[in-house]
């Protein structure tokens, strides 16, 4: 897969159809792969990677690559990755004719905390082979369970089909059942308050307010965002008092409601591993349920939950009457 | 919170209210001197839809133990549709406090027009009772703010 999407890469770039292209390029170590743009055939033979470590969703950088002249950007985008660009289309965030999108199947891509876990150290590479990973490795090469080691959005991926792209390299997949993707929030659903209290204090209290989820966040691309406002109520710090990590998450989580497409980039950056998606996805699980399915990114002419209404829409009481019968 | 000279728990309720409609329902249940609690801090809005998440948590993290947002019945609205985003907005809001573990006879939606003085005065009498109930505001509180 590697080769054919850099020799697709070098021949529009050749043939001048775009002038740069963004993709993954390899960091410290194998598994720390970055976004990054390339410019030349030279430096996408050199540095371009692509590998089940490459999870970054790289549609949020087209927002300020798109704005720039120049020539079209080639991005890559997984199914995920396409349905956050979609959403940004949607907003009015990219300009579409600026870039060229190629979509790229995806199995999964690999979490390397899973596989540290797993008792595998010193890192070197990871290849693909049938329903394993192979991973190289200073002490020798490694084999492991895909679903062993996946990263938890890759276990609850919503679908392998690109709703927007240009051509696309490979087969295109299809959507999957949402039941698995639920399974977390349903779960947390049926236990009483307090439980849920604490389970939510043990969790957010480990936040340290770093804003990573933030600014990795396709769906958290305002210009200023509240919490950068010193009057907002938020203090921006790692803070002893609960309330901060709670106004944060809750107002963040709702700023994304409905136009978050759950690709999953909050939980993957948390350095606390806080499950993030378990917020997400409280929203959209509750707009399903209350307003109609609603899938953000998605191109079939549905209205945004939060900026449309129906009269008969169920009254906020819903809420204190769920659970008393 | 509020502890009144018996030692016993006032909650400190903030009541959101649209200028168009429970905002004058509240000055008529006054003008017809139908009591309601004192407790009560009323915040005049231009629309149950001004009225962002953000403000219900700020007045939790300045001290309230109950929030409660009134605005023009459904299909009523001075501005036509604000009140149908505001009753999305605060269902899904109140369902995420839910979600966290937090009380959900904390928050409050009610629909009060300008004629309904009576209606302001009792919704307020109920939703006073269940907050006092409930007793003081501990999971969604800010310790900085406190006095
Ligand atoms: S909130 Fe998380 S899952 Fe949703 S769009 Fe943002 S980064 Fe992706
Ligand atoms: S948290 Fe809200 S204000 Fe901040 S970037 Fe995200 S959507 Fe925008
Ligand atoms: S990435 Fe994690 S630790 Fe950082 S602000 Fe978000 S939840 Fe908190």
């Amino acid at each position: 897969m590697q080769e054919m999407m850099k020799n697709r890469a070098k021949a529009l770039l050749a043939d001048g159809t775009v002038s740069r292209v963004i993709g993954w390029r390899r960091g410290e170590f194998s598994y720390d792969v970055t976004p990054a743009v390339f410019e030349t055939a030279e430096e996408l033979e050199r540095d371009f990677v692509f590998d089940a470590f490459c999870g970054a969703n790289v549609s949020k950088y087209l927002i300020r690559e798109s704005a720039k002249d120049g020539g079209r950007i080639l991005a890559f985008l997984k199914p995920c990755d396409a349905f956050s660009f979609n959403q940004l289309l949607a907003e009015h965030r990219v300009r579409r004719e600026n870039v060229y999108l190629i979509g790229i199947p995806c199995a999964g891509k690999a979490d390397i905390d899973r596989i540290k876990k797993a008792g595998i150290d010193g890192v070197l590479g990871i290849a693909e082979d049938g329903e394993d990973f192979v991973v190289s490795t200073v002490y020798g090469e490694e084999r492991v369970k895909q679903a062993d080691v996946l990263a938890e959005r890759c276990l609850a991926c919503k679908s392998k089909r690109h709703p927007v792209y240009d051509e696309l390299l490979g087969e295109e997949g299809e959507d999957l059942p949402d039941d698995v993707r639920f399974a977390g929030v349903a779960k947390l659903e049926t236990m009483t308050a307090e439980e849920r209290f604490d389970f939510w204090r043990s969790e957010l209290s480990k936040c340290i307010r770093c804003n990573a989820c933030r600014n990795v966040c396709p769906a958290c691309t305002c210009e200023n965002c509240v919490f950068d406002n010193p009057d907002s109520g938020i203090s921006q710090k790692t803070a002893a008092d609960p309330f901060e990590e709670n106004m944060y998450h809750i107002i963040r989580a709702f700023h994304v409601a409905g136009r978050c497409t759950d690709c999953g980039e909050c939980s993957r950056v948390c350095p606390e591993h806080i499950p993030l998606h378990l917020l997400n996805r409280k929203f959209i699980k509750d707009i399903d349920e209350l307003y109609g399915t609603y899938r953000a990114g998605e191109d079939d002419g549905t209205k945004n939950p939060l900026t449309s209404y129906t009269e008969g829409d169920a009254e906020a009481s819903v809420v204190r009457e769920r659970g008393r019968a | 919170m509020q502890v009144n000279e018996n030692e016993t728990f006032v909650p400190t309720i903030v009541a959101f209210c649209c200028n168009w409609c429970s905002y004058a329902g509240a000055d008529l249940s006054g003008t017809n001197r139908l009591q309601y609690p004192s407790n009560i801090k009323i915040i005049r809005v231009p629309c149950s839809c001004r009225v962002n998440p953000m403000f219900i948590l700020r007045a939790f993290q300045r001290g309230a133990d109950g929030v409660i947002l009134c605005g023009c019945h459904p299909g009523d609205c001075h501005y036509t549709t604000g009140n149908y985003y505001a009753r999305r907005r605060m269902t899904l809001l109140f369902s995420m406090l839910d979600y966290l573990g937090i009380e959900r006879g904390r928050t409050r939606v009610e629909w009060v027009s300008a004629a309904e003085g009576q209606k302001f005065a009792e919704t307020m009498k109920s939703f006073a009772a269940e907050i006092a109930a409930l007793g003081p505001n501990r999971r969604l509180e800010d310790l900085r703010c406190r006095k």
